[in-house]
């Protein structure tokens, strides 16, 4: 059971506070806060998303070495109690959303996983009611968000997460605040390919309030979402490859109708183990998409699933994950990362990175940062861009010793498309002489990137059905897709 | 509900100053108050927001109570629950005020519509003000009957409320047998949830006090109970059924038909994508085949695909929690991953604390195929601009090679470390390289040529500086100028840890009996430095040291360096007992703290697992209880294995550990302290002129040999005037439940004569014999030369037991003993008394 529910701010601020037990002391968000924030002295640590509040614990270990052996068990029944008394005995849970701390604290021996899926389901229902999950928002709406408070939780009891399930209990209209103004970090911009806009707004959409015009829009959004990691040796081959996958939803249809979603009909589940997958690819043809594992939201009927990929569901209210998927079954990915660093004498050196994009050209990809740890004795570094870049910056982060390659959309003709090639040089100086190899010192190289439009496994929604009875009835249907970097290295 | 803290730094509305605002606002309520005008619901509602707003920043509006109450006579529901809200936060410290909201509330509580009713009668059971209970009883009992299910919901939750107020008037209004009704027959899911919860609680902390609740605590775990809610799941919502599933673990079906029917009722459950259902499901299936090895195995090959999906989608710190649990899994049976051990590959993103746990288990499913690539990925690592992960990496990387696989390459990449040139890589390396030679004394050659070259000066770290200078005492032969090193060392005595100048005399030690001439200065320095020390520690021994090259060089040479056995194995951290505790614990925060629940929670806290203790669940130590006694269990099997700890563990009997060698001399040498005194002036003048050579130390006067150096007598020596009852009798229930309760009073290893280690052919015979000094076998198994066995014993005078695991090896004649006492204070007793009945065995 939860004791304590609290949303703080990145300051430590208490935006959200509420006490469902009384077990634990009012004080807990400040002792919470302070140890997050000094987690480790040298603050290279961050803080593990459980932990137990303790006290003096480091200090007793020394103690006991003192103690010759025969006397060792006297003095370990002596340091039992000891750290029973030190231990306030409250543990703490927290999420990070969007730069807020979503925490919640327990005496008892929870299931961790519980407690920290609980916590970002909070995160969603209120993003769902606010249309904007922000200190801002948070704090404009306060009273609906207590309220939804009561509702999820009873006496620190898990009642329900379900937008669909709350809006009968919940009654406060959100207060919406300007989204035009958060248009820059706005999370549907993600989406955005070019020109061909996408309804943005959607996405920032409160379930519950209603357009200016008083009417709700009939509409559903399903995103493919896709993170893929790849990991390159220093040759440019493929060490490991995965992609993990979430078909999102998010519907703003009325009387909630049935919807049949339905996927690659060649696509496949299961490999007999890891990445045995090569074999069954060649000979079933290049189409087929061979998924390692997936799991469902609990709406989601498979009744038909394995005849003909398709899935049913009646979509509950607010976002929600219809299908999270693993992948490792090889695909092409959609960088390749030349590094080349030349010794220049005993105090400087050059890199030479080079980035190609290789997917159709018609795609193009969104803010790009390639990355670089440089040697720790790197004083200085002057780039040299290709003749006629747009949109590109560099940055030498003095502090971290990090080279920053940044190519952003500045203009709507020069984002990076497929088929396209880009070089930076960088030219370092040192502030001591080189010794051993510099490649030991530095990179790897990793790279950030969005491309939108684009999905590397081949999963598609082939088609997106909704019964209902009326040939009138044609709501809007949006499905999108889009690719992400989770962790995409080239190591040199 | 507590008013949030609020930061001045946050603009509100209009920062009010107090008072005045207040007044302001009380005038505006009571104006609305009487009106029935169209639209003056909206105007209260921005009255009532700014009411609240004021509270939350922390202004005192308790004295608008009245005029708020009187506003909120109204059907408007979002005016009532601001209203209830602000009741709430003021009723807890305002017991005045609490008393007048109660008609307000119990009014509410008959309103026509049930939400509010629901929400006016959980603000009545909210107030937490004890002197008020009376007036809830009448409202809850009508809530529980309500005809709608939100407000039985509410009235549920309502009933433990008013059980943790007053525990007697809850019981006394008999609403435990009403939540139990409605626990079976409610057609509402989330009542027949709340129902649960509230019982457990409720019977959880009743059970102390009253048999009929320990009888219905018992009772939820019943057949006929569990097949209810597994029939009903699906109806409830994805956090009922992590409860539900949480109560399916403890249930014992009895026989194995029931445990593949439910388990085939659960598999899709693995499909969930809410991990706490998963991981749930996950906890119901390993204790359900505890007793089926091979399923057990099956179920670890099925349960592989969801938890890596688990941990690759959602945030990043719910995939902790499931790796987490992924983790001790690969610990128990790392066998079973090792063909996955790309997954457990970093990323370079990742937070500090998920990379540590990959590691770890990298290490742990390192085997013969994978070696290469797994230290390959690991010596990436250790270039890593993340320097705790970089040393973590490297012991890493030493760790696999302290499993014997493919040592020759990994020695190769040690030594590479060395040449890299970055202090805490050269740091760890060394520390690395020292156990590596420990443990395998053939590669001292490649290795002593690439220590060689290391200047002692780059090293700081003490750690590392100690395993320099171990590996120059212990090779001092092999390297030319070991001697000369060890000189400069010493001439900085005074800027060395104590760890490091500890090490520094016993490698002179050392160093001195190989080649006398070449260390006799350095030696003379050092145990005149030593013996001038501070630290305790470092002056004892250098005393001690003294002392034994004045009796006896060779004698000396005998304790400080004595011919050393390669380790085995080095000594695991955690016992295999507190491990099957932890996996008792699975999906609990045991798994993510690596500890058993006992150590961070009290003991009101422990939550659903406190039941676990009483209903068994097996573990493969007290397996064979069923068959008492002493049937054999062949713990050589794989599969059973993986019911307790990996084979790595099973072995691990050895301890060695960093300068453990001198360990228990030095402890007796601190003995000798007390008239060391005068005599300290005479060593240091002494040390510093003559010559400390073999010959010469012959004739070094017998100044102290008066002093007593022998060890006082060790406790287990002393004659026991323990008594046990030699009719002791314990069910295996009981000793599994106080197992697990009992912490370990002793852990100690002992010798058998070698005429008993030749008569325990058969674990049978042991048991006769302990059986005639009192001591009962509950469980035994094993074959030669290991065998495992549990004892119990009993006090004569009192019903205090002591209960006994007990590991022989017949080869080596060594048994390994683990001891609990329900009365610590005779538990040193007891261990002599099972000690020397041990020790008696074959003797007669």
């Amino acid at each position: 059971m939860i004791s304590q529910f609290f949303v703080l701010s990145q300051r430590g601020d208490n935006i959200v506070f509420r006490d469902y037990r009384g077990d634990v002391q009012k004080g807990s968000a400040e002792i919470f806060f302070r140890k997050v924030k000094f987690w480790k002295d040298d603050g290279e640590e961050e803080a593990p998303p459980v932990f137990v509040g303790f006290m003096f614990l480091n200090n007793v270990g020394v103690v006991v070495s003192v103690w010759t052996y025969n006397l060792l068990y006297v003095y370990l029944f002596l340091l039992f109690l000891f750290i029973q008394q030190n231990v306030d005995g409250v543990n703490y849970f927290h999420v990070k959303v969007v730069g807020l701390l979503f925490v919640a604290t327990t005496r008892v021996n929870m299931s961790p996983s519980l407690v920290l899926e609980l916590l970002q389901r909070i995160a969603r229902v209120i993003k769902d009611y606010l249309g904007i999950l922000n200190e801002d928002s948070i704090r404009k709406n306060f009273v609906l968000v207590y309220e939804l408070l009561d509702e999820v939780i009873d006496f620190g009891y898990v009642q329900t997460t379900s937008t669909e399930v709350l809006k009968s209990y919940v009654f406060n209209e959100p207060i919406v605040i300007d989204a035009a103004r958060l248009q820059p970090l706005n999370p549907a911009s993600m989406f955005m390919q070019g020109t061909k806009r996408m309804p943005g707004t959607a996405v920032t959409k409160s379930v519950v309030a209603n357009d200016p015009g008083g009417r709700k829009r009939e509409e559903i959004f399903v995103d493919i979402i896709e993170k893929i990691s790849v990991t390159f040796s220093s040759s440019g081959y493929i060490l490991t490859s995965e992609i993990d996958g979430t078909i999102q939803m998010k519907s703003y249809l009325s009387g909630n109708p049935e919807i049949r979603l339905a996927l690659n009909e060649d696509l496949a589940i299961g490999t007999s183990g890891g990445r045995a997958t090569y074999d069954y690819r060649s000979s079933s043809g290049s189409g087929s998409v061979i998924l390692d594992d997936c799991n469902f939201h609990e709406s989601v009927r498979l009744d038909s699933f394995d005849i003909d990929r398709t899935l049913s569901l009646v979509p509950p209210d607010g976002e929600f994950p219809v299908m999270n998927y693993r992948m490792t079954q090889e695909f092409k990915p959609p960088f390749r990362i030349n590094t080349l660093i030349e010794e220049a004498g005993s105090l400087r050196a050059e890199v030479i990175l080079k980035i190609s994009a290789e997917f159709p050209s018609n795609i193009t990809a969104n803010t790009i940062i390639v990355q670089m740890p440089l040697p720790k004795y790197t004083a200085r570094a002057t780039f040299e861009l290709e003749a006629g870049a747009v949109g590109q910056t560099t940055d030498f982060k003095e502090s971290t010793k990090r080279l920053e390659w940044g190519l952003k959309k500045a203009s709507f003709l020069r984002y990076i498309s497929g088929g396209s090639e880009h070089t930076l040089r960088a030219k370092l100086t040192f502030s001591q002489e080189l010794h051993g190899n510099i490649t030991k010192e530095a990179g790897p190289v990793s790279l950030t990137f969005t491309i939108p439009m684009y999905n590397v496994s081949k999963l598609q929604v082939k088609y997106l059905q909704i019964a209902k009875k009326s040939s009138s009835y044609n709501p809007y249907r949006w499905v999108r897709y889009v690719t992400q970097a989770n962790s995409y290295v080239a190591r040199i | 509900m507590a008013p949030p803290a609020q930061s001045s730094r946050y603009p509100s509305p209009s920062q009010p100053s107090g008072k005045g605002e207040v007044s302001d606002l009380r005038l505006q309520l009571r104006q609305l108050a009487g009106s029935r005008a169209p639209g003056v619901d909206d105007s209260k509602r921005e009255l009532f927001k700014k009411v609240i707003s004021y509270m939350t920043i922390g202004i005192d509006v308790s004295s608008l109570f009245g005029e708020m109450v009187m506003c909120s006579v109204t059907p408007d529901i979002v005016l009532k629950k601001m209203c209830y809200l602000y009741v709430g936060n003021y009723a807890k410290v305002n017991p005045d005020l609490a008393l007048l909201t109660i008609n307000f509330l119990q009014r509410d509580c008959k309103d026509q519509d049930p939400m509010i009713r629901g929400l006016a009668l959980r603000s009545l059971s909210s107030l937490r003000v004890a002197n008020l209970v009376e007036y809830l009883v009448g409202p809850l009992g009508s809530g529980l009957k309500d005809n709608n299910a939100y407000v039985r919901t509410v009235a549920v939750m309502g009933a433990v409320k008013l059980y943790h107020i007053s525990a007697s008037t809850c019981i006394d209004a008999d609403f435990p047998a009403t939540l139990k009704h409605l626990m079976l027959n409610d057609s509402d899911s989330q009542v027949v949830v709340n129902c649960l919860f509230a019982l457990q609680e409720i019977w959880n902390s009743e059970s102390s006090k009253s048999e009929e609740a320990t009888r219905e605590k018992e009772g939820l775990i019943s057949k006929p109970f569990i097949y209810y809610l597994l029939n009903r799941l699906r109806e409830f919502n994805e956090w009922g059924q992590c409860l539900v599933l949480e109560l399916v673990a403890k249930y014992v079906p009895s026989d194995t038909n029931e445990n593949f029917d439910i388990m085939n009722l659960l598999e899709d459950r693995l499909q969930h994508a809410n991990g706490a259902v998963v991981l749930a499901t996950i906890k119901v299936f390993l204790q359900l085949t505890l007793s089926m090895a091979d399923v057990h195995q099956e179920v670890y090959e099925r349960i592989k695909a969801p938890l890596l999906t688990l941990v690759s989608s959602g945030s990043p710190e719910q995939s902790y929690a499931v790796l987490s649990h992924l983790h001790l899994l690969v610990m128990r049976a790392p066998y079973i991953f090792a063909s996955d051990y790309k997954h457990f590959y970093c990323q370079y993103n990742e937070p500090s604390y998920v990379k540590k746990l990959k590691l770890e288990m990298l290490t742990a499913v390192a085997n013969e195929s994978n070696t290469y690539e797994i230290v390959t990925e690991l010596c990436e690592y250790a270039a890593n601009v993340d320097v705790p992960i970089a040393r973590e990496s490297i012991r890493a990387v030493g760790k696999i090679a302290l499993q014997q696989y493919d040592v020759n390459a990994i020695v190769d990449r040690l030594l590479q470390f060395l040449e890299m040139e970055k202090d805490y890589v050269t740091a760890e390396a060394l520390v690395l390289v020292k156990d590596l030679l420990r443990k395998y004394p053939q590669w001292s050659h490649d290795c002593i040529a690439v220590v060689g070259n290391i200047s002692s000066k780059n090293v700081q770290e003490p750690k590392a500086k100690a395993a320099l200078i171990w590996m120059l005492g212990e090779y001092a032969q092999d390297m030319d100028d070991a001697p000369y090193i060890l000189e400069s060392l010493v001439e900085n005595w005074e800027e060395d840890a104590p760890e490091v100048r500890l090490h520094l005399l016993t490698a002179i030690m050392k160093c001195f009996f190989r080649r006398p001439p070449e260390t006799q200065k350095a030696l003379g320095i050092a145990l005149a430095a030593g013996v001038a020390d501070f630290h305790q520690d470092v002056h004892d021994r250098a005393l001690f040291y003294y002392r034994l090259l004045q009796y006896d060089v060779s004698s000396a040479e005998r304790v400080v360096n004595p011919p050393k056995q390669a380790v085995s194995v080095f000594a695991d951290t955690q016992s295999n007992e507190i491990k099957d505790r932890i996996f008792d614990e699975f999906n609990s925060l045991s798994v993510v703290y690596q500890k058993p629940s006992y150590m961070f929670t009290d003991k009101d806290h422990r939550g659903p697992f406190e039941f676990s203790d009483e209903i068994g669940n097996l573990t493969v130590g007290v397996e064979s209880e069923h068959e008492v006694p002493a049937t054999s269990v062949d713990a050589n099997e794989t599969s059973d294995l993986l019911l307790s700890t990996t084979e790595k563990e099973e072995t691990r009997a050895m301890v060695a550990n960093g300068s453990d060698y001198t360990a228990p001399l030095y402890d007796s040498s601190s003995r000798a302290l007390p008239s060391q005194g005068q005599s300290e002036l005479a060593i240091t003048s002494l040390l510093g002129t003559s010559d400390p050579g073999p010959q010469a130390s012959m004739a070094i006067d017998d100044l102290l040999m008066g002093l007593d150096l022998t060890a006082p007598p060790a406790p287990a020596s002393a004659p026991p005037s323990l008594k046990l009852n030699a009719r002791a009798a314990l069910d295996a229930g009981s000793f599994q439940r106080k197992w697990r309760e009992l912490p370990v009073a002793i852990s100690q290893e002992c010798e058998l004569s070698s005429q008993g280690a030749a008569a325990l052919t058969s674990a049978q015979a042991l048991l006769q014999h302990m059986q005639g000094n009192s001591i009962q076998c509950i469980a035994s198994g094993g074959q030669s030369p290991n065998f495992k066995f549990f004892f119990f014993a009993q006090k004569a005078e009192e019903p205090s037991v002591f209960l006994v695991e007990c590991k022989i090896n017949t080869s080596t004649a060594k048994a390994q003993l683990n001891i609990k006492a329900e009365d610590q204070s005779t538990s040193h007793e007891f261990s002599a008394l099972f000690q020397s009945a041990l020790s008696r065995f074959g003797m007669s």
